[in-house]
């Protein structure tokens, strides 16, 4: 059938091309697994460890915040427009992410940007200055922008599921005699868990593969699996073009394990949301 | 007389309506957590904002007002013609994706549901699959014989949309997925059968109109994503909307900032459509992102 | 003073009135139905006394205690859903020791309630069990245990049964009364299903439009409608088009024959007035001397199992249809489709509507 042949054309054949490369030595083009041993680099290993660290950090901090703000405008008791006003939003913002995010956080916290000239001017704080040393350019100004397509992410996967807390569920426990902590603790949070939970590691997914706004800001300054990727491609930096397919696997592999714990906690929540 | 119940005399007059079953939701919240739910609130918004707003002001900075939109939008042939391209293209991968997919869903629902883990598969594969890995894998495997697709013009448009419509699976098939939920196919298709309709007649009269919603949902998105992507434009070194930006980014100061926020309101437009289309039926909103 | 009294209960959202002039005095132990259609108010009545609704006006009172603002988690009512509201993320025994655990009640003794109450629902494995893995009745059983873990002074219902299969539904319900028996305890049960709501109950609250049209035990409310709502809801109500031949004897002609009604008429020959009579009260054949005998033309015979449901147009094959109830036993001889008989009532059997109603809620109906 079309699809599938349209699949094996354009995503399994070059998917497999970069797999099988990987097996191969550049040189001799014999099967090896000497450039999954080269992985080992350290400036490989830098990479890998701080793309996760990263990812890590911006998808535990957005999954919070996300959740935070999705309880807000559902269950907070603020006016019903902001919660359609926060998903359009969402939507959009999730959608922004690439150049254009990388640009406007430029105009924000750069040297020049707005943010840092109203802190200077305003409570002379000198973002820049040595004792601060902070630069937008940097893996702290990564993650910051990096929330900026998480939180909305989270927000849009984490509404249906706190919609999906039946009242019910809270009345019954009211009626047995349970306060509001209570039921969060014993009942609503649990429920929720599996989503939480599934949609952090999907933001730490998401973060991991992040390449347009990763390498407008850090190419060369912050080392990245994504940027070395990139690099890779725009020319062979690593004279070893099969290495760059080990990288990419390397990265596959994570996407992988993470889209496939994802997947696994969604469905249990689902089982549970539906009854 | 003796039997007979008695009855009182009733007035048959207008009916009270009353409010009945449409029981209002009771928000008995503790005023405190509505405190910390706004503080939440105005974080977000404060942080969502402030960029905004950032780009905002120096787009404005000109010493001619809005002189960076008009340089943009009347002065740059590459900003409409990169838009238009990308717009292009969206449009074209859109129709070959639904092409693709919508007889897919619908033959893996009705006929074989035991592919549907498979295909459910395939299509989340992207999402495992980052652009860049993919653009990564493209080059390699079609820089060469037997089809050497990376040397010319035409080549490399269809490899472009040949990826786009990849990554436009998980969000093409989950919309349609659920727009083919929604409607009981199995029974349309049938009574259109019983009437002696072919596989394209219903398909084309039957299907496509009742899950217009969705599609239109889906398109959308595709839409949005394909004119927002940078990352594959930009290593097939299409003229697409992407690397235009990029490459304004790195020419000049304020047009970049034009630039961004005529996108985002771009991307607000497009948003705006989904949810406006999607308001009534059941399909999940789904996000995405060319990172 | 009774166990539970809900006074001049009013509530409005805005300006409907979901309820008004809501009053009731249940004693201890009784099990009191609210009956009526959708929207007709009962379900926000038993959110009141569960504490989800707070009333406009009025006073709700438990065991002398002046409940009406308490919140509702401090109130010591159980309450079942109509769709049953388990935890999904717990297991059958954890629902069921929610009450108690969090009353702080220690571990062994929730494990020795739980243990006691799933004998008495009669699942006694299947504590292990999560909600998801049971039947319909199995869950709603389970959430009746929950709701009586803790002891509480009144058990609320709200269409418990509406969601299951009509056989289990009557079996269901069945346990129910007799559990609450076995217990007890107050019990209030919101229900549309007239049926359900007069075999189980002590007393009926029949509700329409948010308020009470009368309370009565099941018997007093079927045979002793107070309003014309009432008496076409609960039960079924054959009403034919007659006309008044001789007011004062009280003689009628339905589709031609002539039936004396023992009631006098005002107004004279000719007027129109509507004949109302339960299905119970019309007999096939003769019937004992003075019945009122008619003839018509079976149009249906309906065999329901225990029952059969005769139809007979009177008159003719276009007269006004009676439905009769014979029971059903193995000399019955059934008539046959198309058939002509007789059928028989007695003289003060029927209701007497005075106007044309447009629709049977709307009938006047007149003092005998």
């Amino acid at each position: 059938m079309p699809f599938f042949a349209f699949a094996a054309l354009f995503l399994i054949l070059p998917i497999g091309f970069l797999v099988v490369g990987s097996f191969q030595d550049s040189t001799t083009h014999e099967a090896t697994l000497k450039n999954y041993f080269d992985l080992s680099d350290p400036n490989i290993v830098l990479a890998y460890s701080t793309s996760i660290e990263i990812s890590l950090v911006t998808a535990v901090v957005g999954g919070i915040f996300g959740f935070l703000l999705a309880y807000a405008v559902i269950l907070g008791g603020l006016p019903r427009f902001l919660r359609s006003f926060l998903m359009t939003f969402s939507g959009v913002a999730s959608n922004f992410a690439g150049i254009p995010l990388a640009l406007a956080f430029g105009f924000t916290l750069a040297l020049q940007g707005l943010v840092t000239k109203l802190l200077l001017d305003g409570l002379h704080i000198d973002l820049y200055s040595k004792q601060i040393g902070f630069s937008i350019y940097s893996k702290l100004g990564l993650e910051l922008v990096y929330l900026y397509f998480q939180f909305p992410l989270m927000v849009l996967i984490v509404a249906p599921a706190i919609d999906g807390l039946k009242r019910e569920w809270r009345e019954a426990s009211e009626n047995l005699g349970a306060s509001s902590s209570q039921y969060w603790r014993h009942i609503a949070l649990p429920i929720l868990m599996p989503t939480l939970l599934g949609t952090t590691i999907l933001l730490f997914g998401n973060a991991f593969g992040a390449q347009a706004t990763a390498y407008q800001l850090t190419a060369g300054l912050v080392p990245l699996v994504t940027n070395l990727i990139t690099a890779q491609i725009s020319g062979d930096v690593f004279h070893n073009v099969n290495l760059g397919y080990a990288l990419a696997m390397g990265m596959v592999v994570i996407m992988g394990i993470s889209i496939t714990a994802y997947s696994l906690l969604q469905r249990r929540s689902e089982r549970w949301l539906r009854s | 007389m003796s039997g007979g119940p008695a009855f009182g005399t009733r007035a048959p007059g207008a009916l009270e309506s009353v409010a009945g079953s449409a029981r209002p939701r009771a928000r008995r919240r503790v005023s405190g957590s509505r405190i910390f739910s706004w503080i939440i609130f105005l974080i977000g918004v404060l942080y969502f904002a402030l960029p905004l707003y950032a780009t905002l002001e120096f787009s404005l900075r000109t010493k001619v007002p809005f002189v960076a939109y008009t340089n943009v939008l009347f002065k740059d042939p590459q900003f409409s013609g990169s838009l238009l391209y990308s717009f292009v293209v969206g449009v074209i991968t859109i129709l070959v994706s639904l092409l693709i997919i919508v007889p897919t869903a619908y033959w893996v629902r009705l006929r074989l549901p035991r592919l549907r883990p498979i295909v459910e598969f395939v299509t989340l594969l992207p999402f495992v699959v980052p652009p860049l890995i993919l653009v990564f894998g493209l080059l390699r495997a079609y820089s060469g014989p037997p089809l050497p697709l990376t040397g010319s013009e035409l080549g490399l448009n269809v490899l472009v949309i040949a990826a786009y419509v990849v990554l436009s699976f998980p969000y093409m098939y989950r919309a349609v997925d659920s727009g083919l939920q929604a409607i009981d196919i199995r029974s349309l298709t049938e009574a259109a059968q019983s009437m002696g309709a072919g596989w394209p007649r219903i398909l084309l009269r039957v299907i496509f109109p009742n899950i217009r919603v969705a599609l239109l949902s889906g398109s959308f998105l595709t839409l949005a994503i394909v004119i927002g992507e940078y990352t594959i434009a930009s290593f097939l070194v299409r003229p697409a909307f992407g690397p235009y930006l990029a490459l304004l980014g790195r020419d000049k100061a304020f047009e970049p900032a034009a630039v961004t926020i005529i996108s985002f309101g771009l991307t607000w437009i497009a948003m705006g459509m989904i949810s406006l289309l999607g308001r009534g039926s059941r399909t999940r909103v789904q996000v995405a992102g060319a990172r | 003073m009774s166990y539970l009294e809900l006074a001049d209960i009013e509530k409005r959202y805005g300006d409907t009135a979901a309820v008004t002039g809501f009053n009731l005095k249940a004693e201890r132990g009784e099990f009191v139905s609210f009956l009526g259609p959708s929207g007709c108010g009962k379900t926000t009545t038993l959110r009141m006394i569960a504490g989800f609704e707070t009333p406009t006006v009025g006073t709700i009172m438990l065991d002398g205690e002046d409940i009406t603002h308490k919140q509702p988690n401090k109130r010591n009512v159980g309450m079942v859903f109509q769709s049953y509201a388990l935890f999904p993320n717990m297991t059958v025994a954890d629902n069921i020791g929610f009450g108690l655990k969090v009353r702080k009640r220690p571990a062994d003794q929730i494990r020795k309630r739980v243990a006691e109450l799933l004998e008495l629902i009669n699942l006694p494995d299947k504590g292990g069990r999560y909600p998801y893995q049971l039947s319909g009745g199995q869950q709603q059983r389970i959430a009746l245990a929950r709701a009586l873990a803790f002891e509480p002074q009144v058990l609320l219902l709200d269409e418990p049964l509406s969601a299951l299969d009509a056989k289990i539904r009557v079996a269901l319900r069945v346990e129910i009364r007799s559990i609450q028996r076995q217990l007890g305890i107050t019990t209030v049960y919101v229900t549309h299903d007239q049926e359900e709501a007069l075999s189980l109950s002590d007393r009926v609250v029949v509700m329409s439009e948010g308020h009470v049209e009368q309370i009565g035990t099941p018997f007093e409310v079927y045979n002793f409608p107070k309003t014309p709502f009432v008496a076409s809801f609960v039960g079924t109500l054959n009403v034919l088009p007659a006309s008044v031949v001789d007011a004062a004897r009280g003689e009628v002609t339905i589709a031609g024959q002539t039936v004396r009604i023992a009631r006098r008429f005002e107004g004279g020959s000719g007027k129109s007035v509507n004949i109302a009579l339960r299905p119970e009260m019309v007999k096939l054949g003769d019937g004992p001397e003075g019945s009122n005998r008619v003839s018509g033309k079976v149009i249906d015979v309906g065999f329901l199992g225990s029952i059969v449901r005769i139809r007979v147009a009177v008159g003719g094959e276009n007269g006004p249809v009676v439905s009769l109830d014979e029971f059903n036993e193995p000399t019955l001889k059934l008539p046959e489709v198309g058939e002509t008989l007789t059928i028989n009532f007695p003289a003060d059997g029927p209701l007497v509507l005075d106007s044309a109603p447009a629709d049977p809620a709307e009938v006047l109906l007149a003092e005998a």
